[in-house]
């Protein structure tokens, strides 16, 4: 240890405030963006050159959730949107991931590929002409319209990792209880399902937040009638209303970092090898 | 199910359980990415033309310079970044600095674009928590600061918001690297910042090119983040696309644009291939 200290330059005691310095910097540029929001939340009144807020108040806490104000409507609107992507995605996802895990293919890296295509390709153009597509047969601005896009989206996370899922569960647990006389549904029902179920959750909040989060696609598709969260952050910031954005900004990011805080507990390393395999 | 697999019967049951998947990724997915390349192509009545081209081009050439050049440095600038974080988390000697970081960097993970777009653009405004910060610890005079939202704030937010998703997949393949090779290097008195350029960068390549290449597909198409901070001319080709549609209902154009910007997408895809194959031919 202080050989290699002595071959850096630099004592021992400054390179420990080095390391703070640094860490201290790397944690205002985490978190000092998210502390700024914070302030604007609660913010009654603030304008330059002060530093903080004249005056901290809930008034604009008590206008968002104001029993019908907009904001309500849209969490109402944004979780129903999000709870019918979920099982959209799921109910397709994990009948195909159980034949990407387990059964033999024709062209199973081709159709692996085309799943991970609308991730790897610019959405916007595909949101585009869908809203033209929907606005012609009466699906723009309808909550199903917008389901059904955030679903195609959502899809590709759910089909891989359910994939991963299925593929990390022992195979040999299946043959045993179709040895022992269960029927290929049961089995699956009893044995392939409930051990693949961690990944499978997994997937479905990764699909329910990226639902919850969708921007473009809502701003293309959901004119005029359907205004989710984002959306209405959006409107509320553009319009100058810098603290009601500030608190559905917050509204929003409560589940994106509760998530983060809790990703590993549901997506485990074993399932995480098995992605894309 | 094992006894079917192989069997011709056993492909017809995976294709069943594919097809409703595959349906909906063709029908709202594939199919308007095709129409986008036929309507950029063709007049009202029909007829094939460039014309769509040429009106982008003479409209847009700035914008899209601007955005290739907004993504190429946001992407680099979040290489390096998830390089010095990832590279610290696997050789730092601190293991307490080494746990604060590894709790500190996630936060943006999961924080979606259009949130970190509004959080930016309060704390780089003028009378933002950065610039009083800056101004507070005496770095510059007050009569110097300055709004950063322009295409510094959307750098700013995209490295922000997408560089913690480069690092988690980075330090993961740094993790299951054979650690035999660090300690041999390091024994042999090699500093760390050679073992991590020498010796541990070459073997996680693949895994930190996919994570740039899908770091920039991205956010070439991301709209909400240089609309809210940098909405005016120059902008990145989104914005632009938002209004062609908005305003003019536009649709030709704006599905030029969408293709322009694909070709940019497929040009950070041709770089990934030529460097995914550099490194077969390499080993």
């Amino acid at each position: 240890m202080s050989a290699r200290s002595l071959r850096a330059g630099l004592p021992s005691p400054l390179r420990t405030l080095l390391r703070a310095v640094v860490l201290a910097l790397f944690a205002f540029a985490i978190f000092g963006p998210l502390l700024n929001l914070l302030l604007w939340a609660f913010a009654e009144r603030w304008y330059f050159p002060n530093k903080l807020p004249l005056e901290f108040g809930l008034t604009f806490w008590y206008r968002v959730f104001q029993p019908r104000g907009n904001a309500l409507a849209s969490l109402g609107t944004s979780i129903w949107i999000a709870l019918l992507t979920v099982v959209l995605s799921l109910a397709v996802a994990i009948p195909a991931g159980y034949a990407l895990a387990r059964l033999k293919l024709p062209w199973r890296g081709a159709i692996l590929l085309l799943f991970l295509l609308p991730q790897a390709v610019p959405n916007l153009p595909v949101y585009v002409n869908i809203a033209q597509v929907f606005y012609q047969i009466g699906l723009n601005g309808t909550i199903f319209g917008v389901v059904l896009v955030h679903a195609s989206h959502g899809l590709v996370l759910a089909v891989w990792i359910a994939s991963a899922a299925f593929a990390s569960v022992d195979a040999s647990l299946e043959e045993a209880s179709r040895n022992l006389g269960a029927s290929p549904w049961t089995c699956f029902r009893t044995v392939t399902l409930p051990l693949a179920a961690p990944g499978l959750i997994a997937s479905a909040i990764f699909v329910f937040l990226e639902s919850l989060d969708e921007f473009t696609g809502t701003y293309f598709v959901g004119v005029p009638d359907v205004t989710t969260l984002p959306l209405l952050m959006f409107n509320a910031s553009m319009g100058g209303n810098y603290q009601i954005a500030s608190i559905t900004a917050l509204l929003l990011l409560i589940p994106s970092i509760g998530f983060m805080l809790v990703v590993e507990r549901f997506l485990k390393a074993d399932v995480l090898a098995m992605v894309g395999r | 199910m094992t006894a079917s697999e192989g069997t011709t019967r056993g492909r017809w049951i995976g294709l069943a359980l594919l097809a409703p998947a595959l349906v909906v990724v063709v029908v709202f997915f594939v199919a308007p990415l095709a129409m986008s390349a036929i309507v950029a192509f063709r007049r009202k009545d029909g007829v094939l033309t460039l014309e769509h081209f040429a009106k982008s081009f003479d409209l847009y050439t700035t914008d899209l310079l601007f955005t290739l050049a907004i993504v190429l440095l946001s992407t680099l600038l979040i290489g390096l970044v998830a390089i010095a974080i990832a590279g610290y988390l696997t050789l730092g000697e601190n293991p307490r600095t080494v746990s604060i970081l590894r709790w500190l960097y996630r936060w943006p993970l999961f924080i979606p674009f259009v949130v970190a777009g509004q959080v930016m653009r309060t704390f780089l405004a003028k009378n933002g928590m950065l610039n009083h910060v800056l101004i507070g610890s005496g770095l510059i005079e007050p009569l110097s600061a300055q709004s950063l939202l322009d295409w510094r704030g959307i750098v700013i937010a995209f490295v922000w918001k997408q560089a913690p998703f480069v690092t988690l997949l980075l330090a993961g393949a740094m993790a299951s690297l054979e650690s035999q090779h660090i300690e041999a290097a390091r024994n042999l008195g090699a500093r760390r910042l050679r073992v991590l350029i020498d010796i541990v960068l070459p073997q996680v390549r693949g895994t930190l090119l996919v994570g740039l290449v899908l770091s920039f597909v991205t956010m070439l198409s991301v709209l909400s983040v240089p609309l809210m901070i940098n909405p005016n001319s120059p902008t990145m080709v989104t914005v632009d696309v938002a209004y062609r549609i908005n305003t003019f209902a536009d649709y030709a154009v704006a599905n030029a644009l969408c293709l322009l910007s694909l070709v940019l997408a497929a040009g950070g895809a041709w770089f990934y291939l030529q460097h995914a194959v550099g490194k077969v031919e390499k080993a």
